[in-house]
């Protein structure tokens, strides 16, 4: 095959990096395991967080939410709304209690010594929701969607503890950007000091290629290859890093879900989250290799 | 035509090596440059390379002035020359092959071609059974030749020569200058600092004497 020979440059440099890294073994081998460690950080917090959302809409499947109407609400405007509610589109099921059938379950509940102490039923009318969605941040809409109806009072249910997950999942996203951000310059900076410590080593071939006509992207080239080749290796790292951890993880996940009968159990990466990950390790050894080569090269002037 | 007006280089923290130098070479002349020891044959060679930049001065070639070259145009520059060091600037850590191939790399030009075209230079120089080796394996006058061998690969126009025999012997010292010789004849301009009299006197070329920072 016949490449042009901006391309077969280019091939060479990447050659020359992955010579240059397997020529340093152990060096590479400790770079690259620190740049995985790196990056398995965020990583394992965002699987945390995809699995826990993953985790909260299986065990929210059978989720009810109970909707009390308030006091004053008739028996036939209870029974209108339970009827224009049941082919709402957020709801699957919907079953209405009646505040005689509520009194009634009280009483069996063993409670009736208070009860017959009150002149009269305080219980209010309530409707019984199974949602379609079981995401808990759709959830939450549906219970704001009820709440804004006036014959609604109050909503109990897996609401409150829906919001306040849906809230943690986001601190947790947030936490996982803030977490990935720093992380991701650390590894820039590791790579651009291997690439340092590189140019400093090669200081007499740089200089005799100059001599003869090397430009300065021709010098480049072969370490920007080597920063991009050790940052997906890093990237590489950290998915075996922490599929390891989730293969060791599911052994007691699969123990605790099987007493709540689920075989729930920790999914890794997907195929495009995996290659979104070794992308960044590439391009973010790619970003500190060409800082490190454009202000050590120019000490060298 | 290689000129130099009043060129004066003066190293940083040192007395004056060149002073007020001037010189004309007509392209496709042949011309040896003698003088004592730290006379400035190597700085000389140098400033024609753009190595070093004159203190002051103009320095020309084909009517440019390279001695006022921005560092971007210096690369391409360069790649017109090919200069065999006195220090040799060999790589050390690289085939001999590799050495010769780095010319034709920073010419784009690559693969079988590359390999053919380095061959062929090595097979001149007498090192062609060597290609395999490291340069610091090769004797003295082997690495001579292996210096000239990457001078000569690129073809380039203008050759400068900065004591191109020295550590050979006659034989050897002759087959060099006969490259030398007939890359001139085929219209090459070439530039040789020597201090081997015998040999400037074998080939009776124009031959300019350093003293004293200056010209004869
Ligand atoms: N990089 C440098 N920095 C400072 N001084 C230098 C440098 N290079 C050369 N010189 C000085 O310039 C003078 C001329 O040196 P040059 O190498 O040009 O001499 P030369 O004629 O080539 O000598 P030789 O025959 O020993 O090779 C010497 O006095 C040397 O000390
Ligand atoms: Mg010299």
């Amino acid at each position: 095959m016949i490449l042009g020979a901006h391309t077969q440059h280019h091939l060479d440099s990447l050659v020359t990096a992955w010579q240059r890294l397997r020529a340093q073994p152990l060096a590479s081998a400790f770079s690259i395991l620190v740049i995985g460690i790196a990056l398995s950080l965020p990583t394992g917090l965002y699987l945390l967080i995809s699995n826990l959302d993953r985790a909260s809409s299986s065990l929210s499947e059978h989720t009810e939410m109970t909707v009390f109407l308030k006091p004053k609400i008739e028996t036939a405007a209870a029974l209108g709304l339970a009827e224009a509610l049941r082919n709402e589109p957020g709801i699957r099921k919907l079953r209405f209690v009646s505040r005689e059938d509520a009194l009634l379950e009280l009483q069996r509940s063993g409670l009736d010594d208070v009860l017959t102490s009150l002149s009269s039923n305080p219980l209010p009318h309530a409707l019984v929701i199974e949602p379609t969605q079981v995401h808990p941040e759709q959830i939450r809409r549906l219970g704001q969607q009820l709440r804004q109806r006036p014959e609604v009072d109050t909503i109990a249910s897996a609401e409150a503890w829906a919001h306040r997950l849906a809230a943690l999942l986001d601190f947790g996203v947030g936490l996982t950007w803030m977490l990935g951000t720093v992380l991701a310059l650390s590894l820039a900076a590791i790579t651009g000091n291997t690439i340092r410590l590189q140019i400093y080593a090669r200081r007499d071939e740089i200089e005799i290629s100059r001599l003869i006509g090397a430009t300065d992207r021709f010098i480049r080239r072969p370490f920007l290859y080597f920063g991009a080749l050790q940052g997906l290796l890093g990237g590489l790292a950290a998915l075996i890093l922490s599929g390891l951890a989730i293969l060791w993880l599911n052994q007691s996940v699969a123990e605790l879900a099987s007493t709540y009968g689920s075989s729930f159990r920790l999914a890794h990466l997907d195929a495009p989250i995996s290659l979104l990950l070794l992308a960044c390790g590439a391009l973010l050894g790619l970003a500190g290799a060409w800082l490190s080569v454009a202000y050590t090269l120019r000490d060298f002037d | 035509m290689i000129e130099l007006i009043d060129v004066t280089k003066r190293y940083p923290g040192g007395h004056v090596t060149l002073a007020n130098v001037n010189l004309h070479i007509q392209l496709g002349e042949m011309v040896f440059i003698t003088g004592r020891s730290g006379a400035g044959k190597s700085t000389l060679l140098k400033l024609i390379g753009s190595i070093e930049k004159p203190t002051s001065g103009h320095i020309k070639i084909s009517d440019k002035d390279i001695s006022r070259l921005p560092r971007t145009a210096v690369p391409y520059f360069r790649l017109n020359i090919g200069m065999i060091f006195q220090d040799h600037k060999l790589l050390y850590d690289r085939s001999v092959l590799d050495n010769v191939l780095l010319p034709l790399h920073l010419r784009e030009i690559h693969g079988a071609e590359a390999t053919r075209r380095a061959r062929a230079a090595l097979e001149k120089v007498g090192l062609a059974d060597r290609e395999r080796s490291r340069p610091i394996t090769l004797s003295g006058g082997e690495q001579q030749r292996l210096c000239i061998a990457r001078a000569i690969v690129g073809r380039p126009r203008l050759i400068l020569a900065d004591e191109p025999t020295a550590n050979l012997d006659d034989d050897y010292a002759h087959e060099i200058m006969n490259i030398l010789q007939a890359l001139n004849e085929g219209g090459d301009t070439i530039l040789i600092a020597t201090h081997d009299q015998d040999l400037i006197a074998r080939y009776g070329k124009r031959c300019l004497v350093l003293a004293d920072g200056a010209l004869s």
